[in-house]
């Protein structure tokens, strides 16, 4: 979280905004991250920045695989994924570990 | 500190912990039981119902949106703008990795990154695998540990050179504690690197090191389901080994279900048998990293 505070810092410094309103995460669901804990870092750490008081939204990203035996990609809610048609495991993930800053409300 | 679990926040007793919670900052393994969604997007449902308190007043502006505080009211938004960013919040870690990556790629090292949770052997596998790997294998060794330097000195019984990092209060090795630990590291004819991480299974997932493989531990007497239980981490493997295999069957471990539960969770990974004590499937593990090595010195550096 410090890393996501810091990069929604610098870029609000940079689009010369003064307060944070809200801090947009997208966080994949294999990322390992789990968003009670993003949460209770933010409280902790902002404040006494220009991000006090600021609104964390927290999207989740599904995860996506790819089925190299039938070539389509698949979505799966599950961690452990399977190919709806041919029922074998995935090796290849397209989609799911991102941990990204998506946006910033700011004035 | 970590994005995952807010482990290493500044202080010993960070403001505002103390104050909201009576249990410690993060509890280590606790594991990935709930995601939860905050009500966005269609068809993320995991079964979990979402009534767990915020226990923390500072994440949201309504409660600071008293009279005479300096943010704005809600009803007033006109100065207010969404900027884009959609950048990886781990940006730095990754371009650290990549540096170090560089920089072991150039000396033609094979890094390994170890990862598995406490006591599942990491300390007393590396041990020996530094021992076995002698005289085609010259390894150098960095471990991670909160504090202590006793996994240091028992490492050190295998003849390598071995720097301990402690940690302090983060619960994984970042990129940067490497690029900084190596340089204390005599690694002149040395062409291994192996790197033991913190054990944890799950924050150091996120945290690439610039290794070349990923190495998860799982030993027998940790139950089967461990994969199914922490899928990030057994995803993220590039080899799986499995540790402790004397001890199988004083553990009434299941194999079948064991390998079942990995190639479901980590279908690219190589698993490996073995066992640190009675030198069980040390040679196979062996032969496998003399090949990695090999394919490494024909790569050449990056770039």
């Amino acid at each position: 979280m410090q890393s996501a505070l810091g990069l929604a810092l610098k870029q609000t410094r940079e689009a010369g905004g003064g307060r944070v309103h809200v801090i947009r995460l997208r966080i994949g669901v294999l990322s390992g991250v789990v968003p009670d804990a993003l949460e209770f870092a933010f409280g902790a750490l902002a404040p006494g920045t220009p991000a006090e008081g600021a609104r964390l939204v927290i999207e989740s990203v599904p995860a996506r695989f790819w089925c190299e035996a039938c070539a389509r990609e698949f979505q799966s809610e599950d961690l452990l994924a399977e190919c709806p048609d041919c029922h074998r495991a995935s090796g290849e993930l397209r989609a799911g570990r991102e941990m990204e800053l998506a946006s910033l409300e700011i004035d | 500190m970590c994005n995952d679990c807010g482990c290493g926040l500044p202080g010993e007793k960070p403001a505002g912990v103390g104050a909201h919670h009576s249990e410690p900052a993060h509890e280590h393994g606790h594991g990935h039981e709930h995601e939860h969604d905050h009500e966005h997007g269609p068809g993320h449902h995991h079964g979990h119902d979402h009534s767990h308190p915020h226990r923390h007043p500072h994440t949201h502006a309504e409660a600071h949106a008293e009279p005479g505080h300096d943010a704005a009211p809600p009803a007033e938004n006109e100065a207010r703008r969404t900027v884009e960013v959609r950048r990886a919040i781990l940006e730095k870690n990754e371009r650290l990795a990549e540096r170090n990556r560089g920089f072991f790629r150039a000396r033609g090292l094979l890094v390994l990154n170890f990862l598995s949770s406490p006591g599942s052997g990491k300390t007393t596998f590396i041990r020996e695998s530094v021992r076995r790997l002698e005289p085609d294998l010259k390894a150098g060794v960095i471990v991670g540990d909160l504090a202590t330097d006793n996994d240091a000195r028992r490492l050190r019984e295998s003849g390598a050179p071995v720097v301990q990092v402690t940690t302090g209060t983060v619960c994984h090795l970042e990129a940067e504690m490497v690029g900084r630990a190596v340089q204390q590291l005599d690694l002149r004819d040395r062409n291994v690197l192996i790197i033991e991480n913190v054990g944890n299974l799950v924050c150091p997932a996120s945290y690439d090191l610039g290794e070349d493989l990923r190495v998860v531990l799982l030993s027998v007497t940790e139950g089967e389901d461990k994969p199914l239980k922490y899928p990030p981490m057994f995803q993220s493997a590039d080899v799986v080994i499995i540790s402790k295999i004397d001890l199988a069957a004083a553990c009434g471990y299941d194999r079948a279900a064991a390998l079942a539960n990995l190639r479901r969770v980590s279908p690219r990974a190589r698993i490996f048998e073995t066992s640190a004590q009675t030198g069980e499937g040390m040679d196979a593990w062996r032969e496998f990293l003399c090949e990695q090595q090999r394919a490494r010195r024909t790569l050449g550096p990056l770039g």
